[in-house]
């Protein structure tokens, strides 16, 4: 059983994180993922989204059976007896059962959020691969070195942020030492996605191309390699390792115009480091994401 | 845990081999799903969503089995037979007409059961996706299981493979559960539907018909069902223009159902004490919108005071210009 947990955690460490956090206007989910057609944040039903981390065939098939748990909930009873905790409690069970009784865990962390019409109905679920549930009001870090984004992102998240400013916190904390990619984030790179509590019906929007480019540009000039308030690359950097910004990455002052994409190292990880996506960029196929 | 895992159940409840949309265990339909032992959906095999019903919970179809129902009804029991059938409610007129940059879809508002009115603020046009809307004519509770099915199909599949169906596709997919409602139609619980949509691809907007086997069958320009359809389709005939905008491919629309209503009794004409008119939808490519009541009344009193004036509606022109 311990053999399992450690073989499922390693697993899931090797890949990046990803963060689900509550701003003003709903929940931002932020994940790095080079891949455009392979998503680790999704729809799950109208006002319910999905995102996870580790092994991408087994969240996948996870994600799916998520879907159809909810349409046909939806379809028996009405669209509004669809939750996000009915959901998370049977993704719970599902992994419990899968950890216990199959030889090999499912490699992956889950979240489960959902958006409800005033902030203080927002939810957000976190499910580990052997099937704990735990509430994670207002923000949430998991996979990668997710204690060190998690400590990043307490750091820069309040209530009521505007989208902006919760995207800025969300770079900042994914960028924290440790994660061991670049701190510069490209629209190519990243997977955006809100639950707007503003809309009717379908409040998961994905962003993507020109607004996130958008998006990106804006928190911008709070530069997102120094944390935002210092202005180099000191080391007060609030994930308590070394300084971040090493090298030849953008200048550290304060208004660095970015656009790293080519300026800069390109941010592909190491071999044997982490996000690799399924292969389809070359590395090899059984990384997690 | 062990009684829910032995042989007699269908497998192992999370095992991911299990492949197909046959995966389920029969037994197990209609169970609310995620109790231990319940369905599997995992290892799915399929989008669409009414296969999945069809093989884990085919309780939940509407075509599921209707018990067999005498012919004559028990004089002891008057609600029995088929007149049982006969008695509920039914929905009728329904007209779709393609405009300019898409398509206008209209229902009216009666539901019959016999001879009495058994409701007349039944809404018949419902939003498909964003792209589609359909209107049904038959049985009412069918029909609304029908949409809503449909609704959740459309969803489902979006949701499952991250894109849209096509057109094309979603036409199929209804023309496929009409084929499975065959049985219940028979037995009197008959629903056709009439879907319409907007083609991305070519900036069209796109009529659908279906009979009670299924289709579907292209229409070209408009198209009635319903049983106040013929009185409307006549009307079209003479009210209809190609490329027509939006505005008045509705006005020929609630014309149509006006005349409908005229001779069919199963189809309402606009109730204006209680404000009750015709629904009227557009869908271009800013997606699916249905008039709000404030329009769709405008349309309706205009139609009506014109007819103050002329009960036949527009006078055609006798020849060509």
């Amino acid at each position: 059983m311990r053999d399992k947990a450690d073989y499922a955690r390693k697993g899931i460490a090797r890949g990046r994180s990803c963060v689900a956090l509550q701003y003003a206007g709903g929940i931002l989910l932020v994940a790095p993922n080079p891949s455009s057609a392979l998503h680790k944040i999704s729809e799950i039903y109208d006002r319910i989204g999905f995102a996870a981390v580790g092994r991408y065939n087994e969240y996948e098939n996870l994600r799916k059976a998520g879907v159809t748990y909810a349409d046909i909930t939806g379809y028996q009873f009405d669209r509004h007896d669809v939750t996000a905790r009915g959901i998370a409690n049977w993704y719970a069970q599902t992994l419990g059962t899968i950890f216990t009784e199959s030889p090999k865990p499912f490699e992956v962390e889950i979240v489960v959020a959902e958006v409800g019409a005033r902030p203080a109905d927002d939810q957000i679920y976190r499910i580990t691969f052997d099937g704990s549930v735990t509430d994670e009001p207002g923000f949430v870090a998991f996979g990668g070195q997710a204690d060190q984004v998690s400590a990043a992102l307490k750091e820069r998240y309040s209530d009521d942020m505007s989208l902006s400013e919760a995207f800025a916190a969300a770079l900042d904390a994914l960028s924290a030492p440790g994660n061991g990619e670049r701190p510069e984030f490209t629209a190519a790179q990243l997977e955006v996605a809100v639950l707007d509590r503003a809309r009717d019906h379908r409040t998961f929007r994905r962003i993507r191309a020109a607004r996130l480019d958008e998006m990106l540009a804006e928190v911008r000039p709070a530069p997102a390699e120094p944390p935002v308030g210092s202005s180099d690359s000191s080391g007060t950097a609030p994930s308590g390792t070394a300084p971040d910004t090493p090298g030849p990455s953008s200048p550290s002052g304060p208004s660095s115009p970015s656009s790293p994409s080519g300026s800069e190292p390109p941010t592909g990880p190491a071999p044997g480091g982490s996000d690799r996506g399924t292969g389809l960029d070359g590395g090899s196929p059984s990384s997690p994401l | 845990m062990g009684s829910y895992f032995d042989g007699s159940q269908s497998g192992p409840y999370f095992d991911g081999s299990q492949s197909g949309p046959l995966a389920g265990d029969p037994r197990m339909s209609g169970r609310v799903p995620g109790a231990a032992g319940g369905p599997s959906f995992m290892g799915l095999q399929t989008s669409s969503f009414t296969d999945f019903l069809a093989s884990h919970s085919p309780g939940l179809l509407p075509g599921r089995v209707v018990p067999s129902v005498p012919a004559e009804p028990d004089p002891r029991a008057p609600g029995s037979g088929f007149q049982a059938v006969r008695d509920l409610p039914h929905a009728t007129t329904i007209v779709a007409a393609v405009c300019h940059g898409g398509v206008v879809l209209a229902g009216d508002r009666r539901a019959t059961a016999g001879n009495m009115i058994a409701k007349r603020d039944v809404e018949k046009v419902f939003r498909s996706d964003e792209f589609s809307g359909m209107g049904y004519a038959g049985t009412g509770s069918v029909g609304i299981e029908f949409v809503r099915l449909f609704q959740v199909e459309l969803e489902h599949y979006e949701k499952m493979e991250g894109r849209s169906l096509s057109l094309e596709g979603k036409a199929n997919r209804l023309a496929w559960m009409v084929r499975g409602n065959l049985a219940a139609a028979m037995q009197g619980l008959v629903v056709v539907p009439l879907f319409v949509g907007y083609d991305e691809d070519t900036d069209l907007g796109r009529i659908f018909s279906y009979d009670v086997a299924g289709g579907p069958y292209e229409e070209q320009r408009f198209y009635s069902i319903g049983s106040g359809s013929l009185f409307a389709r006549g009307a079209l005939k003479k009210l209809y223009v190609d490329d027509m905008p939006v505005g008045d491919a509705a006005l020929a629309c609630v014309q149509a159902l006006y005349d409908a209503a005229d001779d069919d009794s199963a189809t309402g004409g606009p109730d204006l004490p209680r404000r009750i008119f015709p629904v009227i939808a557009s869908i271009t490519a800013d997606g699916f919108r249905k008039l709000s009541d404030a329009e769709g009344a405008q349309i309706a009193e205009q139609v009506v005071q014109e007819r103050l004036t002329r009960p036949d509606g527009p006078a055609a022109a006798l020849r060509n210009s």
